[in-house]
C-alpha cells in the first residue's frame, strides 16, 4: 500500500467517527464543531482527487461560512431544551439506514466501476479548467445559481424579520 | 492508487449516518447540519467519479450544490430563527400545525 492507500484509509475512520458524532451528540454545539472536522476532511478527500480547487472551496464555504452561520444561529436561540430519549425510534432509524448503508454499498460495489482511473493530466482539477468548464457549457446553470443565490438572501432577510 | 469503489461505500455510509440524524434527532439545527452530511457524501460521490472517468462535469456539479446547499442553509436557518420566536422550542414533533 502507498502513502496515499494509508491516508485514505486513515481519515476515512476519522470521517466516519467524525459524522457519528455530529449525529449522537448531545450539545448541538459539540456537533456543529464535529460536522467541521467531517467537512474539513471531505475537503482533505477532494484534493487527493485532483478536485484542489474545489476543496479550497469546500473550506471556504462549507467550513468556513456555513459552520459560521450554524453557530451563530446556536448561540443566538441558546436553545436549552434537552431532548427527551426515545429509544424505540433510535433503533428504528438506526436499523433503516444499516439497510440504505448495505444496499447502496451492494449496489455500488458490484464490480461495474472502471478499475483503472484515467490519468490525469497537469491541468485537471485546476481553476483554470473549472472557469472554462463554468462559462462555456454550464453558463446557464451558473447564472441561474446567482439568482437563487440572491433570492435565497431576500428570503432569508424576509423571514426572519422581526414582525412590526 | 485508492479504487473508486472504497470512495464510493464511503459515500454511502456518510449518507446513512445523515439519514439517521434527519430520523431520529429532535433538534432542527441538529437535522439541518444532518442534510449537509448527506450533501457532502454526495459531493464525494461526484468528484471521485469525476476522478475515475477523467471528466470535469463532476466537479462543476459539484459547484452547484454547493450554492444550492448554502441557500438551502440559509432559509432552513432564518425558519427556524422564524418558528422558534413564535414557539419557544425547536422539536419538530412541535410542529404540527399542517399535521391532518
Amino acid at each position: 500500500m502507498d502513502t496515499s492507500a494509508v491516508l485514505f484509509y486513515v481519515i476515512s475512520v476519522f470521517l466516519v467517527l467524525s459524522s457519528l458524532m455530529v449525529v449522537f451528540l448531545r450539545n448541538v454545539v459539540h456537533c456543529a464543531l464535529a460536522l467541521v472536522v467531517a467537512l474539513f476532511l471531505i475537503a482533505v478527500l477532494f484534493v487527493m482527487l485532483h478536485a484542489p480547487m474545489v476543496g479550497v472551496l469546500q473550506v471556504l464555504v462549507y467550513a468556513g461560512a456555513i459552520m459560521v452561520l450554524f453557530l451563530f444561529v446556536i448561540m443566538f436561540l441558546n436553545p436549552t431544551a434537552s431532548e427527551p430519549r426515545r429509544k424505540l425510534w433510535w433503533i428504528f432509524g438506526s436499523v433503516a439506514a444499516l439497510l440504505l448503508a448495505g444496499g447502496l454499498a451492494a449496489l455500488l460495489s458490484n464490480g461495474e466501476a472502471p478499475a483503472n482511473p484515467v490519468a490525469a493530466t497537469e491541468m485537471f482539477g485546476s481553476p483554470e479548467m473549472l472557469g472554462k468548464s463554468l462559462f462555456t457549457d454550464f453558463v446557464l446553470p451558473f447564472e441561474i445559481a446567482s439568482v437563487l443565490l440572491l433570492v435565497a438572501i431576500i428570503g432569508a432577510v424576509v423571514l426572519a424579520r422581526r414582525e412590526p | 492508487m485508492v479504487p473508486l469503489d472504497h470512495y464510493l461505500i464511503l459515500a454511502a455510509v456518510i449518507f446513512a449516518i445523515g439519514v439517521i440524524g434527519v430520523l431520529v434527532r429532535r433538534n432542527l439545527i441538529v437535522v439541518l447540519m444532518s442534510i449537509e452530511l448527506m450533501l457532502n457524501a454526495v459531493n464525494l460521490t461526484f468528484i471521485a467519479f469525476s476522478r475515475h472517468l477523467g471528466s470535469m462535469q463532476g466537479q462543476v456539479i459539484v459547484f452547484f450544490v454547493m450554492a444550492v446547499a448554502a441557500a438551502e442553509a440559509v432559509i432552513g436557518l432564518a425558519i427556524v430563527i422564524s418558528v422558534f420566536r413564535h414557539r419557544q422550542t425547536l422539536d419538530p414533533q412541535e410542529m404540527q400545525l399542517l399535521k391532518w
